[in-house]
């Protein structure tokens, strides 16, 4: 176990020396072109904040199954079948009754794998809906994979637009991605107060212009709507024209009348259909409505035909900001609910760093005159194993540019603690074995190997803990799991190579010496 | 053996009538006491808030959060002077500006001499996901642990670690009871290290077990496990006292949010290195485990 051929021991030193030189880079600002890694910081160390936004797809089902319910309408006209008492029931499910001679016939149609209506999805082995039929009575509703599939688009359309609109406030590096199939995590380094980022992720943004009916009360083809400061207006559910022609949305100051208002842009077919219904309909209140809430609803005082508009509505600079910026990033598919926020104000982080290091200088200190008082010589090889310990766990920590948290520097930490226990077993063992054994390079070889497997078990069960934290742990805590888990590897490495080589140099020049250790 | 050997398990018996009612005594604590959950596992939002002016009292803070409409505030001072905690069920995601309005609300009653330097919010449904990971995190780690010393010993070896483990993890939690302090994401990931931690310690005796039982043929299981217990017994204690110091060193200096979970690895690490000396061994020895049983492997 003592022997090391001159091979490996280059390329232990070389292993070491390039990871201590990746480490050390860290902490020495330059403009170096080989190796430009640096560990990142987590948001609990730099300040940030940490958003779990989670997608309330119930309208979007529910719009879905609406438009499914036209389609199979159509479809079955389409394909001259007969049937009656069609119908949307609890808002989810589809059903109607076919007459027996196209029982079988319609079956087929909604059970085929290549189903028009019904697609067929054969990596999950499913069809779009389930069909329950009773009778002469079907009943479809989602599957398992039909849900999936609208959730996945939905959270695809949304992460979009959340993007858009986090960039046009622009903050610095946001983090966003996709959690299980409704859900979007955003990270926003630097980022003190959430507070306007949440406000405008919590809109949808869903932009309408409609009439204001002329009815007194709510008839067919109405609904009542609020404005901002509660009064009422009863507005037709005809929607001229939607947020998805706007090409382009800004605050100006309107010179006129001294307010703030936001002019916007509509595309060709938005243009077009503004032009005809604006016309056709001069004298007329025009609704402006956002989420369901009536900004404002001014009077249409002569034509808009070249494209473009403006939202008055008792908008503070910001207020109009915000809104063209929703109005710029299009609205979301649904409604983002924030389901955990986590927030740390950047001088707290910097209180965390501060504290980790001092505690991580102490401890290693603290662990340093230990060894060295116990074991002397072995102590300050033990020690110096330590310090490369150190560096091989930052160095490999860098390469992969892995997110150093709080916890995580208190993995660090322990692992120093923990780190002389591989030293410690093969000392002691080494002890025991000078008592019999008079050739103290023997002596040595065997403490070496026969505490071996023990270090090997000893190790593994703390790697299996590291590992399982790493999968099922969030966020800081998968930083502890990291450095826990790097840092057990790093050690046995030192230990095996590092401290052994420093040990085989030592033995092999002091041979003749009494008590060695 | 010229030594002179300690007689741990003189001990075996009075240990484990201590470590046995110290289990009852925790399960009881954790079944009718319960444990004092933080945010990530019970839900609301945490505020850490840091006064300027140090004329305002913890009592002018819980004062003015009770006349904000949130509920059940606690407010509790955390580490040094000025600096304090806050907690209340209410979590902000109902209301967009909620924080900006609680700091409007507040800084009516103290002025402005204040600042949120943390908020954690966190809603019912993840909080209830976060609990249901981290028992099977738990579980989990325990099985695996039970496995792999099955894989590399024979089972009354696992028997005996895995009884370790609980006993280490559920005295840990009955102390977090008793004490009421709160157990927060950072406290699951310390149990887990300290089942990391305590197996380690009983596996490096375990394998000095399993040596001596092929070494020495004629001495009974009672005395062996003594004599590896003395054996490892100096590594044993170093590798406590240097994970101590490091311990130590993050709960003394690594400021108030490692506090709970260096005082949880604290605790451990004392209670793992008594249990792989007074648990583990003695369940060999009740086991009856013999040089036969070694024997029996290395046929297979």
């Amino acid at each position: 176990m003592l022997y090391f051929s001159k091979l490996k021991i280059t390329l232990v030193i070389i292993f070491t020396l390039l990871l201590s030189y990746f480490s050390l880079s860290n902490f020495i600002k330059s403009d170096d072109f080989l190796f430009q890694r640096n560990l990142n910081l987590g948001l609990d160390l730099q300040g940030g904040s940490y958003l779990l936004l989670e997608i309330d797809n119930e309208p979007v089902i529910i719009q879905e199954v609406q438009t499914k319910f036209l389609q199979i309408k159509k479809f079955l006209k389409d394909k001259k079948i007969n049937f009656k008492n069609i119908g949307i029931l609890n808002d989810k499910d589809i059903t109607f009754e076919i007459y027996t001679e196209d029982l079988d016939k319609t079956k087929k149609l909604f059970d085929d794998k290549d189903s028009e209506i019904n697609p067929y999805y054969p990596q999950y082995k499913s069809h779009q809906f389930e069909i329950n039929i009773e009778q002469n009575i079907f009943t479809l509703n989602f599957s398992k994979y039909g849900l999936i599939q609208i959730k996945g688009s939905s959270q695809n359309q949304a992460i979009e637009i959340v993007r858009r609109r986090i960039d046009e406030i622009g903050t610095n590096e946001p983090n966003i991605l996709k959690r299980g199939n409704d859900r979007i995590l955003v990270e926003l380094p630097g980022l003190n107060n959430p507070d306007r980022i949440k406000s405008l992720l919590g809109k949808t943004a869903n932009l309408t212009f409609r009439f204001v009916s002329q009815n007194e009360t709510e008839s067919f083809g109405t609904e009542k709507l609020l404005f901002e400061n509660g009064t009422e207006a009863i507005v037709s559910k005809r929607i001229i024209l939607s947020g998805d022609n706007l090409t382009d949305a800004k605050p100006r100051m309107d010179n006129q009348s001294n307010e703030t208002v936001v002019t916007f842009n509509l595309d060709r077919v938005g243009a077009k259909k503004f032009a005809k219904a604006t016309s056709s309909n001069v004298g007329k209140k025009l609704a402006i409505i956002l989420d369901g809430k009536i900004i404002s609803a001014p009077s249409i005082i002569e034509p808009i035909i070249g494209g473009t508009g403006q939202i008055t509505g008792n908008f503070t600079f910001q207020s109009a900001t915000d809104l063209a910026l929703l109005l710029r990033s299009g609205a979301l598919p649904a409604p983002l609910n924030i389901i955990e926020e986590r927030t740390v104000g950047p001088d707290l982080g910097q209180d965390s760093i501060n504290a980790g290091i001092i505690s991580l200088i102490i401890g290693f200190v603290l662990v340093i005159f230990f060894m060295l008082f116990k074991y002397k010589v072995f102590g300050l090889i033990a020690n110096i194993t330590l310090i490369f310990n150190l560096l091989l766990l930052i160095g490999i920590l860098t390469l992969f540019e892995a997110t150093l948290t709080l916890p995580g520097i208190a993995g660090i930490i322990l692992t120093v603690g923990m780190a002389v226990d591989a030293n410690v077993l093969i000392f002691e063992r080494i002890k025991e074995e000078v008592k019999n054994e008079k050739n103290q390079i023997l002596a040595f070889d065997s403490g070496y190997t026969k505490s071996r497997t023990t270090i090997l078990d000893a190790n593994v069960t703390t790697l299996i803990a590291a590992i399982i934290l790493f999968i099922l742990g969030s966020g800081p805590i998968k930083g502890f799991s990291i450095t826990l888990g790097v840092g057990i590897l790093t050690t046995l490495f030192s230990v095996y190579f590092i401290a052994r080589l420093l040990t085989s140099l030592y033995v092999i020049k002091n041979k003749f010496k009494e008590k060695l250790i | 053996m010229n030594q002179k050997l300690i007689p741990f398990n003189n001990f075996y018996k009075i240990f484990n009538i201590i470590s046995i009612s110290l289990i009852i005594l925790s399960v009881l604590l954790l079944l009718f006491k319960g444990l004092n959950y933080g945010v990530d596992f019970k839900g609301g939002t945490l505020i850490e808030l840091r006064t300027i002016d140090s004329n305002i009292t913890i009592s002018d803070l819980r004062k003015s959060f009770n006349k904000i409409n949130l509920g059940d505030v606690s407010v509790k001072e955390f580490g040094k002077e000025n600096d304090y905690i806050v907690k209340f069920e209410k979590k902000h995601t109902v209301e967009e500006n909620f924080i900006q309005n609680l700091k409007v609300e507040l800084s009516k009653q103290i002025g402005n001499s204040f600042d949120f330097r943390r908020v954690e919010s966190v809603g019912p449904k993840v909080s209830s996901e976060l609990l249901k990971s981290s028992i099977l995190a738990i579980g989990l780690s325990l099985t695996a642990m039970l496995i792999y010393i099955w894989i590399r010993f024979e089972w009354q070896f696992s028997l005996g670690a895995i009884a370790a483990l609980f006993h280490d993890v559920i005295i840990t939690l009955g102390i977090f009871s008793v004490l009421n302090l709160e157990i927060n994401l950072s406290i699951i990931a310390a149990v887990l290290t300290i089942v990391g931690y305590s197996m380690n310690d009983t596996v490096v005796i375990f394998d000095r077990v399993r040596e001596n039982l092929k070494k020495f043929s004629d001495i009974k299981i009672f005395e062996l496990t003594n004599i590896a217990i003395n054996e490892t017994l100096s590594r044993t204690l170093i590798t406590s006292i240097t994970t101590l110091l490091a311990l130590l060193s993050i709960f003394f200096f690594g400021g108030e949010i490692l506090k709970g979970f260096s005082f949880a690895m604290i605790l451990g690490v004392l209670i793992g290195t008594y249990s792989s000396i007074f648990i583990a061994n003695p369940i060999l020895v009740s086991l009856g485990v013999s040089q036969k049983t070694i024997i029996k492997e290395d046929k297979n």
